[in-house]
């Protein structure tokens, strides 16, 4: 599994689809018109979904590791 | 590489649509589409359908921003995304949709003559008046062509601006749409929201 995720920020998530749309991996999708939820199993942690966030709700973080 | 589908290409429709209300206003009903399919598949479907696969507004600007490069790619301003802004300019918006309408109803009830000319961030009136043929169809519809492309063409200049400025995207923060179809997916989806 990838070291880092995408975190959304759901309170600033206007849910426009622009993560969704960018995401190679399918890993971000707007949940019912309501803000972008993460699928942390598909997620590699790139950054793309951040990159063209237009309200900074996504932020890239690092996993804790499961001893 | 992602699968392309048909609406990944309806940035097309975007630049045909403010096209067309160069040559022939009346082309400006078809804006009607982008207003009422939105809301159509939020109370409906209860999602935001509309804004994440069909907006060729947001393609446009994700092409031009992001593809073509236009764009500065800088955070915007945190008031831009904040709650207070994106209602204030919805309720804004709503109030000059409004008035349009009441333009409309004016020229259509004879206490006012046809307009023929368009107007820019609600202040700037711009002739237009080779877009349309007096007499053509009635003065009210041709009228309410007139303020509806104001209002789109407004809306464009304003996301073009932000998208130069910040994210391509930018204009996604507080359009006036995209407000109301994700307040109406967040009442609509209330109890599943409780629940996750």
């Amino acid at each position: 599994m990838a070291k880092k995720y995408a975190l959304i920020k759901k309170e600033n998530c206007v849910a426009c689809g622009a993560c969704q749309n960018e995401c190679p991996k399918e890993a971000v999708a707007v949940w019912k018109g309501c803000y972008a939820k993460t699928d942390l199993e598909r997620c590699v942690g790139c950054g793309r979904c951040a990159k063209v966030c237009p309200a900074a709700a996504i932020s890239i973080e690092k996993r804790e590791v499961q001893a | 590489m992602k699968k392309k589908h048909w609406y990944d290409y309806l940035w097309i429709w975007a630049i045909v649509y403010f096209t067309l209300g160069f040559f022939n206003i009346l082309f400006a009903w078809f804006g009607m589409i982008d207003f009422l399919l939105p809301l159509l598949i939020a109370v409906v479907g209860g999602n935001k359908w509309f804004c994440n696969h069909l907006c060729g507004r947001g393609q446009l600007f994700s092409l031009l921003g992001g593809r073509l490069k236009c764009s500065r790619n800088k955070p915007a301003p945190a008031f831009l995304y904040s709650r207070w802004f994106r209602y204030g300019f919805l309720v804004f918006f709503l109030a000059m949709f409004g008035n349009m309408l009441f333009q409309t109803w004016l020229v259509a009830s004879g206490a006012s003559g046809l307009k023929e000319a368009i107007k820019l961030l609600w202040t700037i009136r711009v002739p237009w008046g080779w877009t349309y043929t007096a007499g053509t169809v009635p003065d009210w519809v041709a009228q309410f062509s007139f303020g509806f492309y104001s209002m789109m063409l407004t809306s464009l200049l304003i996301g073009l601006v932000v998208m130069l400025l910040y994210k391509p995207r930018s204009w996604c923060a507080f359009c006036p749409m995209g407000t109301m179809t994700q307040t109406i997916c967040k009442l609509k989806n209330k109890e599943d929201r409780k629940n996750l």
